[in-house]
C-alpha cells in the first residue's frame, strides 16, 4: 500500500487553506443550535445556588429546613452531601488543579472564600420556588476580614484564606502559613553577568486587573442520575471528558457510569475549563431522583466563574547601546483567587519567550486573595508578563532612537535559540511576523496629528495531549467524523479539511459531530490551542487507517497483493506493474461493496500528540487619544500571526481578530470593581466593559505560515496567541501619542484623564 | 401582577388610582421589565399606557411640539420636523440603548425611571419641556426638572401619570444638542451627559442659553449660572471657558463604579462646552 495524501506529492494542498462554509454555521443561524439551557426534560426540576454574600467568612452552621418544607422544593444539597477528597493534583487545560480543592470551590465548606461561592443548592419544581426555597436556607456566618489585592494578601498580617497553606518551593520550608501557596523559578545563564555588559538597564512595575472571559454563554447543565447509579449530563464546556473526570471523583461514580455530552458553545476561552454547577445538579438529580437544570445568571458567572489573574509584574531589562539585549529579570505576583493555582507558572516561561537571551531569571508568586478561582483565558499567564516584557523593549528602543520593530528582530527569538524555560527551539516564525510588520502598508502610514501607533509581539506555546476520533464510512460513501473536542472556533471545519485531504473526498461529504464521553477514547479538552493541532492529527490518523482498510478490501476484489494498491485522489487504483489493469475504487464503490468484502470501514486513532509548535504574533495599533476626557480611541489594528499552517484562514482570522478584541477591552475598560466588603459592584455586562462592535475598527490579519514540522500539514495552535500582545501595543501606543507610559491597567478615560491633569500640574510647577 | 392596557387617560388614572403605590405605570418598558426580571420590583399593578392616543403622537401646535409619553426612540428618529426643532432632544433619546432598545424605549420611561443618568432628561430640561401630567385631581403641568426628585424617586403622586411632553415656540437662530461621556461607544449608562439649548439675536449673541447635566448629582440640573455666562455673549471660547466652569462648579457627583468625583466634574465643563458649540453651529445653520 502506497497511500499518498491527495495532492501533497507535488507540495500542494486540495482542502487545506480553503474556505467553505461551516457545518454549524447554519444550524447557529438558524437558532437550532442547542446550547447548554437548550435541553428540556421530562420532570425536570430546576436548581439554584445560594452564594456566600461575603468575600470571607467561616460557616457555623446552614439551616435548610425551612426550605425544605416549602411546597414544590424536592432537595437541598451543601458541603454534608459531598466527601472530603485528599490533596492530589491533576492536569485540567494548561493547569493542575487539586480535588480538595474542587469540591471546595463547587461547594464552600469550612469557609466562603469569596463572594458568590455557593454555599448550598436546591432543586425545587420551578425557578421561582427556588429562588424562594434559596431565601429559606439559614447560614450563620462569621464574617472574616478579607484581601483582595495581591500585594496585600502577600503582606506579613494578611487575612489567611486557608490557615494550613505553607508556601511550596521555597527551601527550607516556612514554618507559618501564608496566602503565597507557590513560588516558582526560571533561570538562563546569569543575570547579573548579563546586567553587567548593558549599557542601559530600565526597571518598571506594572499591574493588570482580573479580567473575565465574557463568554455570551452562561454556565448551564442538566443531569439526569438513575436509580441503579448511572447518570447523563449535558453541559456547555471545552472538555466533556475533564467534566466526566471531575465529576466523577467529586460524586464517588466510575466514570464509565456517567455519560457527558458537550453541548454547543457559546464561548469558552479557557473558563469552561472546569466545573462549577455540574457536580452540583448530578448530586441534586441523585438526591431528588429527578433530572435537573442548572443555569447561572449573568450575575453569577461574574460573581463566581473565573476571571484571568490580576497581577503585580516587576521587569528589569539591560541591553546594549546598539539594541542588544544583555539580560531579563522579572518578578511575577498572581492573584490565584480563593484556591492556588494562577497560572504564574506559563507566565513566568512567556515573559521573555520573544527574545533569544542568554541570561533570564523570573520569579513567580502565586497568591490566594478572595476573589473567584481564576480559569483559564486564552494564553494564561503570558497576557500579563509580556505587557510589562513588551512595554519595557518599547521603552528601551525609544530611549536609543531605534524602531521598536527593528530592536526586537536584532533580539528575536528563532530556530536553535534556547528558551528560558527549557527547550531549544524548532522552526518558528517571529521573525517573519516581525518582517512582515516592517512591511506592512500599516506601519509606514502616516498618523494624524495627536495619534500614536505601538507595535508588541507575543508568544504561546500550544499543547497536544491525549486525543481520540474516528471516521465512518457510510454505505453511500460519505463520512462521519467524531471527534472529542468541543468546537469552540470552527475546529469541525478544520478537522473536515484535514479528513478530506487525507482521504482525497470533498469536503461536503464529511459530517462532524462531537461524540460524547461514551463515543470515543478519553480525549483531552480544548485548551492549549490543541484541537485543530492534536485533533486534526488524529483525523488524519484516522484517515490513514481507513485508506489501509480501503487498499486492503480492494486488493481482495481484485485479487492483487495490498502493496500493489494506492490511495490517490479519492480511489483505489492498481498500482506498480498492476497499473492499468483494473478500474479504480473510489470511496463510494468500496463503501457499497463493504458488506461482500468483509464489513463496514471504521478508521480509527488514539493519539498523545506530540510536539505543538509554538505561536508567535507581532500586532500593530493606531491610538487617538481624547486629552479633554481621557478616552482612548482604536484607529487602526494589524495583528500578525504564524499559523504554521492555516487549514481554514477565515477561522485563523477569526481567532486573530477576536484575540485582539479582548486584548484590547483588557488594555482599555475591563477591571472588576469592588466595595470595602469585597462585594462586587459590576457583575453584567453594562458595568464590566467588553467592546462592543463600534469600539473597535475592523481587524486586519496577515497570516504567516511557518509550517510546524510535527504536524502532517503543518499545523500550530493560533487561538490564544492573538491576546498576548494588545496590551504592551495598546500602552505603547498611547505613550507614542501621550508622550506618558501608562503602567497599570486599564487605561480607562478616568486614569489617562488624572495622569493629563497630573501631567499638566506637574507642568505648570 | 395584573396586566391593564386601557385606552383612554381617564381609564389609566382610575386603574393607577386604585393600584395604590405598588401599581407601576408600563410605556416601552426597558427599564420595567429588567427591573421585573431582576426581582428589583414586584408591582401588583402594571398599566400599560401605549394604547392611549395621546401617548402615542408627535404633533406640531402653532409651532410647538407635543411628543406623546410613549413615543419611541426609533419613531421620533424618523420624526423631521421634531429633528428640525429639536435636534438635542432626538439625539439624546437615539442614544438610548441599541436598536432593539430604539424600538420600545421611550421618553416618559427614561424620565421616570429617575436614573440621574437618563439621557434624555438634560436635553428635555435645557429645552425647557414641560410635562403633561393626569391623575385623579385633573391634568398639570411641569417643568421636565421638577418631576425627578431624586434618584428613583418622582414628584408625582398615586395616580398621576405623564402622558406627553410639550416643547416651547422655536424662535429664530435657536438649537440644542447633547452629548454624553461614556467609556464605549454604544451600549452604556452615561458618566455625565450635557444638553445646551441656545438662541441667537440678530447680530450674532446669544439671546437665551439653558446649560443641564445628568450624572453629576442624584437629579439631572439646570445650570443657571452656565447659561447665564453665554447669554450676551458670541459663544467665543472665553464665554464658554467661564460656562464650562460654571458647569463643573455646579457638580455634586458622587464616586461609583461608572465614575469619580473628580472625573464627573472636570468631564461636565467638557462636554458642556463641546455641545454648546454644536448648539450653535447648529443655530447658525437654522432659519
Amino acid at each position: 500500500m502506497a497511500a499518498t495524501s491527495n495532492g501533497k506529492a507535488n507540495g500542494a494542498t486540495r482542502w487545506i487553506g480553503t474556505r467553505p462554509v461551516r457545518p454549524d454555521g447554519v444550524d447557529k443561524v438558524t437558532g437550532r443550535a442547542r446550547f447548554g439551557a437548550d435541553v428540556h426534560l421530562p420532570n425536570m426540576l430546576v436548581g439554584k445556588v445560594l452564594r456566600s454574600p461575603h468575600a470571607h467568612a467561616r460557616i457555623r452552621s446552614i439551616d435548610a429546613s425551612a426550605a425544605l418544607a416549602l411546597p414544590g422544593v424536592k432537595t437541598v444539597v451543601t458541603r454534608d452531601d459531598f466527601n472530603d477528597l485528599s490533596s492530589e493534583f491533576v492536569p485540567a487545560g494548561e493547569m493542575l488543579v487539586n480535588y480538595r480543592d474542587v469540591v471546595r470551590n463547587v461547594m464552600a465548606r469550612e469557609k466562603a472564600l469569596f463572594e458568590g461561592h455557593p454555599v448550598a443548592a436546591v432543586a425545587a419544581v420551578s425557578e421561582k420556588v427556588a429562588r424562594e426555597a434559596l431565601a429559606l436556607i439559614d447560614v450563620d456566618y462569621e464574617v472574616l476580614p478579607h484581601v483582595l489585592d495581591v500585594v496585600d494578601a502577600m503582606a506579613p498580617d494578611a487575612p489567611l484564606l486557608h490557615e494550613d497553606m505553607i508556601t511550596a518551593g521555597v527551601e527550607p520550608a516556612p514554618t507559618k502559613p501564608s496566602n503565597i501557596a507557590k513560588v516558582v523559578e526560571f533561570k538562563l545563564g546569569d543575570v547579573a553577568a548579563g546586567f553587567a555588559e548593558a549599557d542601559i538597564v530600565i526597571e518598571r512595575e506594572f499591574s493588570t486587573q482580573p479580567v473575565h472571559q465574557g463568554y455570551i454563554e452562561p454556565h448551564s447543565c442538566i443531569a439526569n442520575y438513575s436509580e441503579d447509579d448511572q447518570a447523563e449530563l449535558w453541559c456547555t464546556t471545552q472538555g466533556h471528558f475533564v467534566v466526566r473526570g471531575h465529576c466523577a471523583k467529586l460524586l464517588g461514580m466510575d466514570v464509565s457510569k456517567l455519560r457527558v455530552t458537550a453541548s454547543e458553545i457559546g464561548g469558552g476561552f479557557g473558563g469552561k475549563t472546569v466545573v462549577y454547577l455540574e457536580p452540583v445538579a448530578l448530586m441534586l438529580s441523585r438526591k431528588s431522583g429527578q433530572p435537573v437544570k442548572m443555569t447561572m445568571s449573568r450575575e453569577e458567572v461574574f460573581r463566581a466563574s473565573g476571571p484571568a489573574a490580576g497581577t503585580r509584574v516587576w521587569v528589569k531589562i539591560g541591553m546594549t547601546n546598539e539594541g542588544r539585549i544583555t539580560a531579563g529579570e522579572a518578578v511575577l505576583k498572581y492573584q490565584a483567587g480563593a484556591f492556588q493555582g494562577s497560572p504564574v507558572q506559563p507566565g513566568c516561561m512567556c515573559a521573555f519567550a520573544p527574545y533569544d537571551l542568554d541570561h533570564v531569571k523570573v520569579i513567580g508568586y502565586d497568591v490566594l486573595v478572595n476573589r473567584p478561582k481564576v480559569a483559564a483565558y486564552r494564553a494564561p499567564g503570558a497576557p500579563q508578563s509580556e505587557f510589562a516584557v513588551e512595554s519595557v523593549v518599547d521603552e528601551l528602543a525609544k530611549r536609543i532612537g531605534m524602531d521598536p520593530v527593528e530592536l526586537r528582530l536584532k533580539n528575536a527569538a528563532k530556530q536553535g535559540t534556547k528558551a528560558a524555560y527549557g527547550p531549544t527551539f524548532g522552526p518558528v516564525g517571529l521573525v517573519e511576523t516581525l518582517e512582515q510588520a516592517k512591511a506592512h502598508e500599516h506601519y509606514r502610514a502616516p498618523l494624524k496629528p495627536g495619534q500614536g501607533r505601538g507595535v508588541a509581539s507575543g508568544f504561546w506555546f500550544n499543547i497536544g495531549g491525549e486525543t481520540c476520533a474516528t471516521l465512518n464510512l457510510g454505505e453511500d460513501g460519505t463520512i462521519a467524523l467524531v471527534a472529542g473536542t468541543p468546537d469552540i472556533g470552527g475546529s469541525r471545519a478544520s478537522l473536515c479539511l484535514q479528513a478530506a485531504e487525507t482521504l482525497g473526498v470533498d469536503v461536503e461529504r464529511i459530517r462532524p459531530l462531537i461524540g460524547d464521553t461514551s463515543t470515543l477514547g478519553y480525549t483531552f479538552l480544548t485548551g492549549g490551542s490543541r484541537t485543530a493541532f492534536a485533533s486534526g492529527m488524529a483525523v488524519v490518523e484516522a484517515g490513514k487507517d481507513m485508506i489501509r482498510q480501503l487498499c486492503e478490501r480492494a486488493a481482495k476484489v481484485w485479487d492483487i497483493p495490498v502493496e500493489a494498491v494506492e490511495w490517490s485522489d479519492g480511489e483505489a487504483r492498481p498500482a506498480g506493474s498492476n497499473a492499468g489493469e483494473f478500474d479504480p475504487l473510489s470511496l463510494a464503490d468500496l463503501a457499497r461493496l463493504a458488506g461482500k468484502t468483509g464489513g463496514p470501514f471504521v478508521g480509527r486513532a488514539q493519539i498523545n500528540a506530540q510536539g505543538a509548535g509554538p505561536s508567535f504574533g507581532t500586532h500593530i495599533v493606531d491610538v487617538d487619544v481624547d486629552r479633554e476626557t481621557g478616552r482612548v480611541t482604536i484607529e487602526r489594528y494589524t495583528v500578525i500571526q504564524d499559523a504554521g499552517t492555516a487549514v481554514h484562514p477565515s477561522y485563523v482570522e477569526g481567532q486573530l481578530q477576536g484575540g485582539a478584541v479582548q486584548g484590547i477591552g483588557w488594555a482599555l475598560n475591563e477591571e472588576y470593581i469592588y466595595d470595602d466588603k469585597g462585594r462586587l459592584q459590576n457583575p453584567g455586562f453594562l458595568d464590566y466593559r467588553i467592546p462592543v462592535c463600534s469600539d473597535v475598527p475592523m481587524i486586519d490579519t496577515v497570516i504567516v505560515e511557518v509550517p510546524n514540522p510535527t504536524h502532517p500539514y503543518g499545523v500550530r495552535g493560533v487561538g490564544e496567541t492573538p491576546i498576548v500582545p494588545p496590551m504592551a501595543a495598546i500602552a505603547n501606543a498611547v505613550e507614542g501619542a501621550l508622550g506618558m507610559r501608562f503602567m497599570d491597567l486599564p487605561m480607562s478615560p478616568p486614569r489617562v484623564l488624572k495622569a493629563l491633569e497630573d501631567a499638566r500640574i506637574a507642568e505648570a510647577a | 401582577m395584573r396586566y391593564e392596557a386601557p385606552e383612554t387617560i381617564e381609564g389609566a388614572v382610575k386603574l393607577l388610582a386604585g393600584g395604590g403605590p405598588r401599581g407601576r405605570v408600563l410605556a416601552g418598558g426597558t427599564d420595567l421589565l429588567v427591573q421585573l426580571r431582576a426581582g428589583m420590583i414586584a408591582p401588583e399593578l402594571v398599566v400599560d399606557i401605549k394604547r392611549i392616543d395621546e401617548t402615542r403622537e408627535i404633533r406640531e401646535e402653532g409651532g410647538r411640539l407635543v411628543i406623546g409619553a410613549a413615543v419611541t426612540g426609533a419613531e421620533l428618529g424618523e420624526h423631521a420636523a421634531a429633528k428640525a426643532m429639536w435636534p438635542g432632544v432626538v439625539e439624546a433619546t437615539e442614544l438610548i440603548g441599541s436598536t432593539q432598545i430604539q424600538g420600545r424605549a421611550s421618553l416618559a420611561g427614561n424620565l421616570c425611571n429617575a436614573s440621574p443618568a437618563a439621557d434624555t432628561v438634560p436635553a428635555l430640561v435645557a429645552a425647557a419641556a414641560t410635562c403633561r401630567i393626569a391623575g385623579p385631581g385633573g391634568e398639570r403641568r411641569v417643568p421636565v426638572e421638577e418631576v425627578c426628585t431624586g434618584p428613583g424617586e418622582l414628584s408625582l403622586d398615586d395616580g398621576e401619570f405623564v402622558v406627553a411632553f410639550e416643547f416651547p415656540e422655536r424662535p429664530p437662530r435657536s438649537a440644542d444638542a447633547y452629548l454624553r461621556f461614556i467609556p464605549r461607544t454604544e451600549m452604556d449608562i452615561a458618566v455625565v451627559g450635557a444638553g445646551v439649548n441656545l438662541s441667537f439675536d440678530d447680530n450674532g449673541r446669544c439671546a437665551a442659553a439653558r446649560v443641564s447635566l445628568g450624572a453629576v448629582a442624584p437629579t439631572v440640573i439646570l445650570v443657571e449660572e452656565a447659561g447665564r455666562a453665554l447669554v450676551g455673549t458670541e459663544c467665543d471660547d472665553a464665554a464658554l471657558q467661564n460656562m464650562a466652569a460654571a458647569a463643573s462648579a455646579a457638580c455634586r457627583p458622587i464616586d461609583d463604579k461608572r465614575g469619580t468625583v473628580e472625573y464627573r466634574t472636570k468631564v461636565a465643563g467638557v462636554l458642556a462646552t463641546r455641545a454648546a458649540k454644536i448648539a450653535a453651529q447648529r443655530a447658525k445653520g437654522a432659519r
